[in-house]
């Protein structure tokens, strides 16, 4: 198990458990964190489960394909330098305690 | 009253039928019956990465088990229902256990078309529509070394591409004269031909099947119309679903190709919805139409869950959809049915690229090949109504995003 906090566009933070083999995506899923959509279910098809890392923790996971990279180009948010696909971040116990910020909406 | 709804499919548009009524506020019982004994689950995958990855069935759910108790769903499982007594207002399960409602939704969803030929039902003849179906085929597949497919559409050349890809011989026979010919303009199917047989599956176009041969052992080859017999000890069955619309006739509501329902996700009797693969609507050119992808699900059943609150929510999303093929993305977003002229935008061979349908000098349809920019970019166009003049189309150089000002 591995604590990572989901911070809401309005601030409210969600502490979840994270299970070997979660993906960032499926661990807000699972715990009932809004504002992660993954309507494709983690194929990264359909960019609504965009979120941003700390900025001091870009390298936290490993670098993204440049599949995702485009995807980004079309999320519903704002893009910035800290933006990914949470179905592309697998998470181990190196994450505990990370931060992650869901933006404003996803559609 | 308080018999609250009664959800029959525990599939994707039951699922979010009972989510988005919770979400919007509905205050009575939900009882979500499925005849599987799973919890709602993705079906996307099975065709797809489930067959090669992790075979546990946990990162298919759609929510853990948890989220059904925190939300007050009353999930059932391995309860098939046989009948609907809308009087009575209550259904009754095959094991003869009665539930009653005050609204029903009906998201039965498709059940494989069947071989229709000779040997059709010889072990190791597949169709794959739920997690006993891909459990199945995982095994077969790994065990098998010739993998014929019947059906060049989504599914069919999913599981190709994962055969090829495990390294068996794998074969495709499509009786049309070229692939996902229902769905996409031919440079998307040349292509795809194409694309698969880069990656070393056969694709066999214009296909005549006499009869499937084997015995009770399983099955042996596909016998073809001109004598030829190719060898098979897996033949996975890939051609199209049929609306399970049983129920909904039982009670004579209207179906056609599907359970029809308004904008509303309302069918011809009042107190019933239905959403997802077994429903039919008007799409947004008014034609009928009936839609088998999670997007499709989604929407509608959200629309599903305003009307039985007595909410006005039409349904008017986009369409979108998409396939895995080997290491290649298709995205697809509206509806290319009716088309009468194409623009392709970048090079098919260099497996990027996107095709763009017109009715007209009016955009219907985007499909991209490793192209999510304009995938996304064109979902929104879409939406908006936005105007792409062709030139503009074809030109690389000039974002389809930039469009949308």
């Amino acid at each position: 198990m591995t604590e990572i906090v989901f911070r809401l566009a309005n601030g409210t933070e969600h502490r979840v458990q994270a299970q070997e083999g979660d993906t960032v995506m499926s661990a807000a899923l699972k715990n009932g964190v809004p504002g992660i959509i993954a309507e494709c279910g983690g194929s990264c098809s359909c960019a609504t489960c965009h979120c941003y890392l700390p900025g001091d923790k870009i390298n936290a996971f490993p670098a993204m394909e440049s599949f995702e990279e485009e995807m980004l180009e079309g999320v519903a948010s704002e893009r910035l330098p800290t933006s990914r696909l949470s179905c592309q971040l697998n998470i181990t116990p190196d994450h505990a305690g990370i931060v992650i910020d869901i933006p404003a909406t996803q559609l | 009253m308080s018999n609250g709804t009664v959800i029959v499919g525990a599939c994707q548009a039951g699922f979010q039928i009972a989510a988005s009524l919770r979400e919007k506020g509905y205050g009575e019982r939900i009882l979500l019956i499925g005849e599987e004994s799973y919890a709602p689950y993705q079906r996307p995958p099975l065709s797809k990465a489930y067959m090669t990855g992790d075979p546990s069935i946990e990162k298919l759910l759609l929510r853990a088990p948890g989220f059904y108790e925190m939300n007050k769903i009353e999930f059932v499982s391995g309860e098939r229902i046989t009948e609907v007594d809308l009087r009575g207002g209550r259904v009754v399960s095959a094991g003869g256990t009665a539930f009653s409602f005050d609204h029903l939704a009906l998201a039965t969803g498709c059940a494989a078309r069947k071989l229709p030929l000779p040997g059709g039902d010889l072990p190791g003849v597949m169709t794959l529509r739920d997690i006993p179906d891909a459990l199945e085929m995982r095994e077969r597949l790994h065990a098998a070394e010739n993998v014929v497919v019947i059906g060049g559409g989504f599914i069919g050349l999913e599981s190709a591409a994962v055969a090829a890809k495990l390294g068996k011989k794998a074969v495709v026979l499509e009786a049309m004269d070229r692939l996902l010919a229902r769905v996409v303009a031919p440079p998307m199917s040349d292509f795809y031909a194409a694309a698969h047989a880069r990656r070393g599956v056969t694709v066999v176009l214009n296909a005549r099947i006499e009869r499937i041969e084997g015995d009770a052992n399983g099955v042996r080859g596909v016998r073809m119309q001109d004598g030829s017999l190719l060898p098979a000890d897996l033949v996975v069955v890939g051609i199209g679903g049929v609306a399970r619309t049983e129920l909904a006739q039982q009670v004579g509501i209207e179906c056609s190709n599907g359970i029809l329902v308004d904008d509303r996700a309302r069918t011809s009797i009042a107190e019933v919805v239905a959403a997802g693969d077994v429903a039919t609507h008007r799409d947004l050119y008014g034609r009928a139409t009936r839609l088998e992808s999670v997007q499709n699900a989604i929407d509608q059943a959200k629309t599903a869950a305003a009307s039985i609150l007595g909410l006005e929510e039409h349904y008017t999303a986009v369409p979108w959809f998409w396939s895995d093929q080997a290491d290649l993305k298709l995205q697809i977003t509206g509806l290319s049915t009716g088309y009468d002229n194409f623009v392709v935008r970048g090079v098919p061979d260099s497996e990027s690229f996107s095709l763009l349908y017109y009715a007209g000098d009016r955009l219907i349809a985007v499909d991209s090949v490793g192209k999510p920019a304009d995938h996304l970019a064109a979902r929104r166009i879409l939406a908006a109504g936005v105007a792409v003049p062709k030139d503009v189309a074809a030109d690389l150089a000039v974002p389809l995003k930039s469009l949308l000002g």
